[in-house]
């Protein structure tokens, strides 16, 4: 079966810093694909390759089996990848409302239509009430994005993402930030993610990492350093001596 | 043909002085100071008076409109445009422009609206022979001060301790001020600096350019496009730019007369559509 | 599915778009100024039209983001070509040539836009700017074509639709100005609370995001640019055929700076700032050249300066003050968010 996602070789250099090394990336379809490493390893650096906000110095990226390594970001929305931020990136003067009926017009092919008021449609309104009410955004739909909780915001950062209804969704840290008290409804919201959806997240939260992936890659200094199940990467010592900064046998 | 490239070189070198307060400014500050031309009016104005009225040496009147100018930039910067650094990019523009018009109207009443004229030396009036390239004394000497003010530049900018806190704090004034660098005392001598060249600029170019009280609109656009194509991290880049813009204008208008306006245009545009940051900036623009 | 919840989501949708009471009283009021101001036409007229331009900048300014220096080039290409169109004969009615103006500056925008994406905003600054420039000096050197200095001479202007002539109190030109701004007004709406301006506003707020919900930015960029282009253009081609004269200043600087003043004192990102805006700023130009014909340059950059100094989102929160104030009589209870911009 075709990948969902993949990378082959995939390289972005800043001068004489490499950021991504040599990656070839496979995430099979419906996977729980977890993607960790230290601070700087290149985590980022590879989801915006992927997503196309930098073009990457060499290599290609497969999306379904289609190559998407030249195909400009909105694109490959519209073939099905979406993100999320690590840092909230939302539309501050926009309602939840607006900004996630946006994103379905978008995908319904009807954004760029001007002579009929946003949101008309039924089947796009049923949608919107469906992601609103799965979120939790119900209650504040029509307030300001830039005056909601962080909680909030974060919600609908993923909502935003899920709103695009994408085979390969990729999350960004996705409970940065939040508070203790509003985790568990983010992670509940990422656990509850269709299953034919496939997923590759971001994390440094080991607990949410373990009790969420079937697949885990680590990266280090740009590289793939090592990738298995959950189990093996966790009982492997060199992953520990990677975190904890001590010397790597080569 | 060779004259051409000499008088395109002094204009291009006039440009360089003018302009490379405002590529500083834009650097450091990220800062649109579109009034950068009002500077060098007042320094140009400052020169008419000072020589005109009251009959002090060319020489020293330069010196004076440097002085002059550069303690209003001082000034302003102080009280008006510490206010607006933290503004947006159209809050500075409109701001700035603002200031123009103030001080395009001021200057018309105060001075009147019809062009001015710096009594020159008469030894720096005329032309001589050079191996048989008629050199103009006045294109001559504007070489000479701008040439000496810019090695003087790059010398400050690479070997003395201010020199390091600046490009220090062009490059990331965040990390710079961690380091201990006084970033605002910086910016603002530098703007004071930069002003005083831009009046340094205009007493020159009187002669050359014409001065009235719409020079600040009309020479804007050239500021503008000096920075723009000649990127704002380096001294090199808008020097190089001036003279290629220089150059250009100068035999434009000479060998194309109907259309040598719009070289400078069309150089702007096919910079812009060629690399969006300039010619010589970094690879991460603003 | 909840059905509570998507009769909620519905109807909040619908009322985004719907006609606010106050938007109602403006129009209502500017359709009484025909009949109970008929000695004021003529200045109007010109409120109009400056408010036509107004509009079609806050259409890239408000809603868009994009800051443009020059948006005088497009006036200033429908203004001439308006006026080649009659000068020549080429076409006479007025209506048809209002819109072919509005075609040519639109294809002018389209043009630009390329230029006008890339860089960051500066090179916008300069590229906008640098565009206003090019079409001025080539207007002054092909003088044959346009007249120069001197002005474009000889625009004769058909009666309207082959019936209304126009009248040297100016009802006509006043009425027709009025028209074309009610009309574009209105489409100008329907742009604003589509889908397509809701992509617009996003990519304003935050063009990452934008892309990365799918919006294709550059190619929206590019519509709203020519879109807000055919707009001046038309404004121009107004002006030329209401004062049957297209001169050199119609590209100028200064009137591109005023434009921003217009918009900035009205306010951007909700239609009628630079309406209102054009209103406030005549009504304080005519005061000023009273008083100082030849230096009210100054007091117009004075009132930039102190703008900027008190802060744009401080006199959008005394805007939204007077305008409580005024529309206390049409106050309603559960407030749906007004279409009152950022001011931004």
């Amino acid at each position: 079966m075709t990948l969902a996602l993949e990378t082959i070789g995939l390289e972005k250099r800043f001068g004489g810093i490499v950021a991504v090394d040599d990656i070839s990336l496979r995430v099979e379809q419906g996977a729980r694909h977890a993607l960790i490493g230290p601070n700087g390893a290149g985590k980022t650096t590879l989801i915006n390759l992927l997503t196309g906000v930098q073009r990457p110095t060499a290599g290609r990226i497969r999306l379904q089996g289609h190559d998407i390594t030249d195909a400009a970001p909105h694109r490959r929305v519209g073939l099905g990848l979406a993100r999320t931020f690590q840092i909230n990136q939302l539309f501050a003067d926009l309602t939840p409302l607006e900004s996630i009926s946006l994103a379905i017009s978008e995908r319904l092919g009807a954004g760029g239509e001007w002579w009929r008021p946003a949101g008309g449609k039924p089947e796009a309104v049923e949608e919107i009430a469906d992601v609103l009410a799965r979120f939790h955004l119900a209650d504040v739909m029509h307030e300001r994005t830039g005056t909601l909780a962080y909680g909030k915001q974060r919600l609908l950062e993923i909502a935003l993402a899920i709103a695009c209804r994408p085979r390969v969704l990729l999350l960004d840290e996705p409970a940065a930030g939040v508070p203790e008290a509003e985790r568990h409804e983010i992670l509940a919201t990422v656990s509850a993610l269709p299953a034919d959806v496939t997923v590759l997240l971001i994390e440094h939260d080991m607990d949410i990492v373990f009790s969420f992936a079937d697949r885990i890659s680590v990266l280090v200094n740009g590289a793939l350093f090592i990738e298995g199940a959950p189990d093996a990467v966790a009982r492997d010592p060199r992953v520990k001596a990677v975190y904890l900064g001590e010397d790597i046998d080569a | 043909m060779l004259t051409i490239l000499f008088d395109g070189i002094a204009y291009g070198m006039l440009l360089f002085v003018l302009a490379c307060g405002l590529s500083v400014t834009l650097g450091l500050m990220n800062f649109v100071n579109l009034a950068h031309g009002a500077f060098a009016m007042a320094g140009g104005y400052v020169t008419v008076v000072v020589v005109n009225r009251y009959g002090v040496p060319f020489f020293a009147a330069l010196l004076i409109a440097f002085l002059v100018t550069a303690l209003i930039g001082a000034l302003l910067e102080r009280t008006l445009y510490v206010h607006v650094y933290q503004k947006s990019h159209l809050d500075q523009v409109l701001f700035t422009i603002g200031l123009v018009f103030m001080a395009v109207a001021a200057v018309d009443y105060v001075m009147g609206s019809q062009q001015v004229f710096v009594q020159i030396p008469a030894m720096l009036q005329g032309r001589f022979d050079f191996f048989g390239v008629g050199i103009s004394k006045y294109r001559l000497l504007i070489i000479v001060i701008c040439g000496l003010l810019t090695l003087a530049l790059q010398l400050i900018l690479t070997g003395t301790r201010f020199g390091s806190r600046l490009r220090a704090s062009v490059d990331d004034a965040r990390v710079a001020r961690g380091l201990g660098i006084n970033v605002t005392g910086v910016f603002a001598l530098t703007f004071a600096v930069g002003s005083g060249l831009a009046g340094l600029g205009g007493a020159l170019g009187a002669e050359i350019l014409g001065l009235d009280p719409t020079f600040p609109l009309k020479y804007m656009i050239y500021f503008l496009i000096v920075v723009t194509v000649g990127g704002t991290t380096s001294i090199t880049g808008p020097f190089v730019a001036s003279l290629l813009l220089g150059i250009g204008d100068v035999a434009g208008k000479y060998y194309v007369p109907k259309l040598g306006a719009f070289v400078i245009y069309s150089i702007m545009i096919v910079v812009l559509l060629w690399r969006p940051q300039g010619l010589f900036a970094r690879s991460a623009g603003r | 599915m909840s059905s509570p919840l998507v009769s909620r989501v519905a109807a909040q949708l619908a009322r985004r778009a719907r006609w606010r009471p106050y938007e109602i009283a403006f129009w209502l009021l500017a359709l009484a100024s025909v009949f109970l101001l008929p000695g004021r036409h003529l200045i109007l007229t010109e409120i109009v039209i400056l408010g036509l331009f107004a509009l079609s900048l806050d259409l890239i300014l408000g809603y868009a983001g994009i800051i443009s220096l020059g948006h005088a080039a497009f006036f200033g290409f429908g203004a001439y070509v308006a006026g080649l169109l009659a000068a020549h004969g080429l076409v006479t009615e007025p209506v048809l040539a209002l819109l072919l103006s509005g075609l040519a500056a639109a294809a002018l925008g389209f043009v630009s836009s390329f230029l006008v994406l890339r860089g960051s905003d500066l090179t916008r600054l300069m590229v906008t700017l640098g565009v206003a420039l090019i079409l001025r000096e080539l207007a002054n050197q092909f003088a044959w074509l346009t007249g120069g200095a001197d002005g474009l001479q000889g625009v004769i202007v058909q009666p309207l639709l082959g019936l209304f002539a126009f009248d040297i109190a100016g009802h006509t030109a006043y009425v027709y100005s009025l028209t074309v701004l009610f009309v574009l007004f209105v489409i100008a709406r329907l742009i604003v609370f589509s889908p397509l301006g809701l992509s617009l506003r996003s990519v304003k707020a935050n063009p990452l995001r934008a892309a990365a919900i799918g919006v294709p930015v550059n190619a929206r960029l590019v519509a709203i640019y020519t879109i807000a282009a055919a707009y001046a253009g038309i404004a121009g081609a107004l002006l030329t055929q209401v004062t049957a004269f297209a001169s050199l200043d119609v590209f100028s600087f200064e009137r591109s700076a005023d434009l921003l003043l217009v918009l900035i004192i009205g306010g951007t990102g909700y239609l009628y700032g630079g309406l209102i805006g054009a209103v406030i700023f005549k009504v304080m130009h005519d005061y000023l050249a009273n008083l100082t014909p030849q230096y009210w340059p100054f007091w117009i950059g004075l009132v930039l300066v102190v703008i900027v100094l008190v802060g744009r989102d401080r006199l959008a929160v005394w805007r939204a003050a007077i305008a409580a104030a005024l529309l206390w009589p049409f106050r309603r209870k559960p407030a749906a968010p007004e279409p009152e911009g950022s001011g931004r």
